[in-house]
C-alpha cells in the first residue's frame, strides 16, 4: 500500500530558522501578559513588530493554521469523541466528503481505504461532544445530509484514551518537517 | 465549570487572536471588558485547565508518511497490546474504540518504506494483523470546532 507523503508548500516556500524559532516559542503558548509579542520578541532577539509580521506571513503562507485559544476539550467536558465511518460510492465520496467537512461540528473529514470484507467504509468524520447523545445527534445530522448514497455506517466511540501526545514541532533543523506532532494529518 | 463569558473568551478567539501589540486590549474592546479583566479570566482558565494555551497551531509536517491503523485485541489483552504499540516511536494517538477493530492508533515515519517496516514490526510484536487506513484525501481539518 502507498501512503501519501505530506504535500509540499504550494509556494515552494520554507520558513527560515528565525521563523522556526518563533513557531516553537508560540507553540508553547503566548505569555498571559499585556504585551505578549514584545515578551516573545525579547527572548528571540527580535522586535515585537518583527514577531507580528512573521506570524502574519506564516499564517498567510499556511505554515501556521491559526493563532488563538487552544482549549482543553477534555477539561471542558468534551469526553466523547465519535469516529463516524460511512460506506458511500467512490464516485460520490468527494462531493459528500466536502459537504460533511463543512458541518461546524466535524473536526476531521477524510477519505480512507476500505478493507473488505472487514471494513467497507471509505469516509471518516470525527465528531465531539460532552455526552454520547450529543455525538449521536451529530451523527444523525450527517446521516441526513448524506442521504441515499449511504450504504452502511457506524460510529466508533472512544472508550479509553491510551496515549496522546500534543501537537508539537520537533527540534531544529527539521522542525517544520515530519515531527512527532503531525497527528492532525491522519 | 466555566461561565458563559469565559466560554465566549475561549470559543470566539480560537482563531484570529489579534496580531496587535496589546491583543488582550483588543479582545477587551470587542467584549466590552477591561484588559485586566480579560487577562485575569485567561489566567484563571489556564489555572483551571480549561485553557491549554494561547498559541499557534502548526501545519503538520511536510515530509514523512503517516497512517491511521487498527487492530483487534481481546479484552484481557488490550492493555498489553496497546502498551506494546505505544512503545514504538512515532505513535502519538492510541485509542480504544467500540468495534471488532478496537484499538486505533496513528503512526508516523520518515518515509513510506519506513512506515511499512514499522507496521510490519508491530504486527510481529503483537502477533496480530494490523489494518492501515492512510488518508487518501482531506475534506476538512480544524480542531478549533465551536464549543
Amino acid at each position: 500500500m502507498k501512503y501519501p507523503q505530506s504535500e509540499t508548500n504550494r509556494f515552494g516556500w520554507r520558513p527560515d530558522a528565525r521563523d522556526r524559532a518563533l513557531i516553537r516559542a508560540t507553540q508553547d503558548g503566548l505569555p498571559l501578559v499585556p504585551e505578549p509579542y514584545a515578551h516573545l520578541a525579547a527572548t528571540l532577539e527580535m522586535t515585537a513588530e518583527e514577531v507580528m509580521a512573521r506570524l502574519r506571513e506564516l499564517l498567510d503562507r499556511g505554515a501556521i493554521r491559526r493563532i488563538g485559544i487552544i482549549p482543553n476539550h477534555y477539561a471542558l467536558g468534551y469526553r466523547f469523541n465519535g469516529m463516524s465511518v460511512w460506506d458511500v460510492p467512490d464516485s460520490e465520496v468527494d462531493r459528500l466528503g466536502a459537504a460533511v467537512g463543512a458541518l461546524p461540528f466535524v473536526s476531521h473529514c477524510y477519505r480512507r481505504p476500505r478493507h473488505p470484507p472487514v471494513w467497507p467504509y471509505n469516509l471518516f468524520a470525527m465528531v465531539h461532544g460532552r455526552r454520547a447523545e450529543d455525538v449521536e445527534a451529530q451523527v444523525a445530522q450527517i446521516r441526513e445530509l448524506l442521504g441515499d448514497p449511504v450504504r452502511q455506517h457506524r460510529v466508533l466511540f472512544s472508550t479509553r484514551l491510551l496515549k496522546k501526545t500534543g501537537l508539537k514541532l520537533a527540534t531544529p533543523p527539521d522542525s517544520l518537517r515530519a515531527g512527532p506532532g503531525a497527528s492532525a494529518t491522519t | 465549570m466555566i461561565d458563559p463569558l469565559q466560554k465566549e473568551l475561549l470559543d470566539r478567539f480560537q482563531r484570529g487572536f489579534p496580531l496587535s501589540p496589546c491583543p488582550f486590549a483588543v479582545i477587551a474592546e470587542e467584549m466590552g471588558l477591561t484588559e485586566d479583566a480579560v487577562l485575569a479570566h485567561y489566567r484563571e482558565l489556564k489555572r483551571q485547565g480549561a485553557l491549554s494555551r494561547i498559541g499557534a497551531v502548526v501545519r503538520p509536517g511536510r515530509t514523512g508518511a503517516s497512517t491511521l491503523a487498527a487492530t483487534a485485541a481481546e479484552d484481557d489483552e488490550l492493555a498489553r497490546i496497546a502498551a506494546r504499540i505505544s512503545e514504538f516511536p512515532g505513535v502519538n494517538h492510541n485509542y480504544e474504540r467500540e468495534d471488532a477493530l478496537n484499538l486505533w492508533f496513528v503512526v508516523h515515519a520518515a518515509s513510506n518504506d519506513a512506515l511499512e517496516e514499522t507496521l510490519a514490526q508491530m504486527e510481529r510484536a503483537i502477533e496480530r494483523p494490523i489494518f492501515s487506513f492512510p488518508m487518501e484525501k482531506s475534506y476538512h481539518l480544524d480542531t478549533g470546532f465551536a464549543l
